[in-house]
């Protein structure tokens, strides 16, 4: 980051940002698909790996295999370094004061599951509310209403607008003394938008809930401050982010955690065991029950050295003037309908093509190279609000161009021609 | 583009454009409901039995071109011939869309058309949706017809 890194520089002044540089950093773009260069688009759904991720993982089996924190020799003392490392890089780079805060998960399902069954199974009782959003991730919907159905408390649903944005107002008339926990997406995957969830959480703390935000989509985009936004908890998953699947990242308020019951049981999450009475370690490793991804977090902390290492504002400017261009160019293809038009939005771009359903799209698409996502992207309330079955997503990571879109756009063409 | 010329024929096209049996049967002795969660693919079947022959078959619903035109030709497919006999056809034409490229399969008229779904694994489930609920609701045409509102809809996931 820059010193003037909070002044928004105006588009034209943008500091330059080596697309192809990048793109040199990622080694499966460089495949051929059904015999055709790859496109990808689907970085929402996985993002792809650069070759400092791939050599870290390779890495650590090469040079370090053992398992962590449990064992006295050179071996174990190197994975546990590792692994330790990720989390302190996890911390800097949500800007976590205390690396304890840094919960190491299987991603961001995890984390949420882990927050809804320890935090929300102790503190909620009948009558009391959590709060989300039309937007949300079926990850965060289905934890809060297995937690709900366990101690009675009530789901409430902020509704969105027809851009897809959250209503604030509704927001706010929702929010009373009963919302004990509000559960938010930063940026959706269906669509984009980017919530604000920093006046969200302010609102939220106003009526005395605890906040937390799903941030699977914000991290591969965002520049995160868990301390600026005075959220509770904050997840996401290192594979959206560079990283390797299989794990991710909870922030949590030291409070909080100090006070959570642990979610699993098993080795490492305690101090002290005898049957009469079991004494958990402190955090984070309360919550840390068994032997994690060892690989996985080292391959993602080296995806959060690669993201630390590009100027993110310029990274960010790349990223927005693509997506600009491809709706620009999506939408003057005939019978486009665009799905999502928040006014801030980042990374996705859904639609449909009148006359060829978003799956026939995916296959033709394919069969070019182009990969996209196309159905419910896991988010089903957001399909029924538009009352539609599915879109097609485009989805953007910094390595996309303007080139990966005239090919897309030439792809819809192929589309159009087929289902004409 | 050899392969999905495969995968589009003009015959399914032309059912998903106009598919066949699109409409609801009200007196329908089964109904069944099918969803294919990946895509958002959903049907309604409708068959009109007569003992054990289906007499008539419908659907109604949103879904891919595969999917649809499947579900268009599989009620004209099924229609006058025997439960045994629908199922039976089912299972040739699973087969067909599973079986490895390349290799012979069954003539199954105009399902043949379908034979290039197997090129295609991630399209299987368009293809097969429209079956899976024919077979659920053959196998309880009785208890359809009490429950099918509430009858837990077929999924291919
Ligand atoms: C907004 C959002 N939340 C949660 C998830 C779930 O992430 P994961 O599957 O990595 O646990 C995703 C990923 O699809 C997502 O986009």
């Amino acid at each position: 980051m820059t010193p003037t890194a909070h002044v928004p520089r105006p588009r034209s002044h943008a500091p330059a940002f080596d697309v192809a540089k990048v793109r040199a950093d990622f080694p499966i773009l460089s495949e051929l698909v059904h015999g055709k260069p790859l496109v990808y688009l689907d970085s929402a759904n996985t993002s792809q790996k650069p070759l400092s991720v791939i050599r870290a993982t390779d890495d650590y089996y090469r040079h370090a295999n053992a398992n962590i924190h449990r064992a006295t020799h050179l071996l174990s003392e190197r994975a546990t370094g590792l692994y330790e490392g990720s989390r302190k890089k996890a911390a800097k780079f949500l800007n976590a004061a205390d690396p304890h805060t840094i919960v190491l998960t299987k991603g961001t399902t995890d984390g949420i599951n882990l927050v809804a069954q320890s935090y929300g199974r102790s503190v909620l009782k009948p009558g009391d509310e959590i709060l989300l959003s039309w937007l949300e991730h079926h990850s965060n919907i289905v934890p809060w209403q297995l937690v709900a159905e366990q101690t009675g408390a009530a789901i409430k649903v902020v509704p969105i607008n027809d851009l897809g944005e959250i209503d604030p107002e509704e927001y706010v008339r929702l929010l009373s003394p009963r919302t004990k926990i509000v559960a938010v997406g930063h940026v959706s995957n269906a669509l984009g938008t980017i919530n604000p969830i920093k006046a969200m959480i302010a609102q939220a703390h106003a009526h005395g809930a605890v906040v937390l935000v799903d941030g699977a989509q914000a991290a591969p985009h965002l520049v995160i401050d868990v301390q600026d936004l005075d959220c509770d908890f904050y997840v996401l998953s290192s594979h959206k982010m560079f990283g390797p699947t299989g794990t991710g990242v909870l922030y949590g308020r030291k409070q909080l955690l100090e006070a959570m019951p642990p979610y699993q049981g098993g080795g490492d999450m305690i101090s002290n065991v005898t049957f009469e009475k079991t004494l958990y370690n402190q955090i984070p490793y309360k919550f840390e029950a068994g032997t994690p991804n060892i690989a996985g977090v080292a391959g993602f902390g080296a995806a959060i050295d690669y993201l630390m290492s590009l100027d993110r504002e310029a990274a960010l400017a790349h990223e927005d003037a693509v997506l600009e261009y491809a709706t620009a160019r999506v939408r003057e293809i005939p019978g486009v309908r665009i799905i999502g038009e928040a006014r801030h939005k980042t990374g996705v771009l859904s639609f449909l093509l009148e006359g060829a359903h978003p799956h026939d799209a995916g296959t033709v698409l394919d069969q070019q190279g182009i990969a996209v996502r196309t159905g419910q992207h896991c988010a089903q309330p957001v399909m029924d609000k538009f009352c539609i079955p599915a879109t097609i997503r485009a989805s953007l990571a910094i390595y996309n161009t303007r080139e990966d879109i005239d090919a897309l756009v030439r792809g819809l063409h192929k589309v159009r021609e087929v289902f004409a | 583009m050899t392969e999905l010329n495969d995968l589009y024929q003009e015959v399914i096209l032309d059912h998903n454009r106009r598919p066949h049996n699109f409409r609801v049967i009200d007196a329908a002795s089964a109904k069944q409901e099918g969803y294919n969660p990946l895509c958002g693919d959903r049907l309604t079947l409708y068959l009109t039995l007569d003992g054990n022959v289906i007499k008539d078959a419908a659907f109604q619903g949103s879904g891919c071109a595969i999917s649809k035109a499947s579900a268009s030709l599989m009620t004209d497919a099924v229609k006058g011939k025997s439960v045994t006999e629908a199922r039976q056809l089912f299972e040739q034409f699973h087969a067909m869309i599973t079986s490895e490229p390349g290799t012979p399969s069954d003539d199954l008229g105009k399902l043949s058309v379908f034979a290039g779904v197997r090129e295609f694994p991630t399209r299987i489930k368009c293809a097969s949706l429209a079956w899976h609920t024919m077979k659920a609701a053959v196998a309880h045409p009785s208890t359809a017809l009490r429950a099918s509102e509430t009858d837990a809809p077929v999924s291919t996931e």
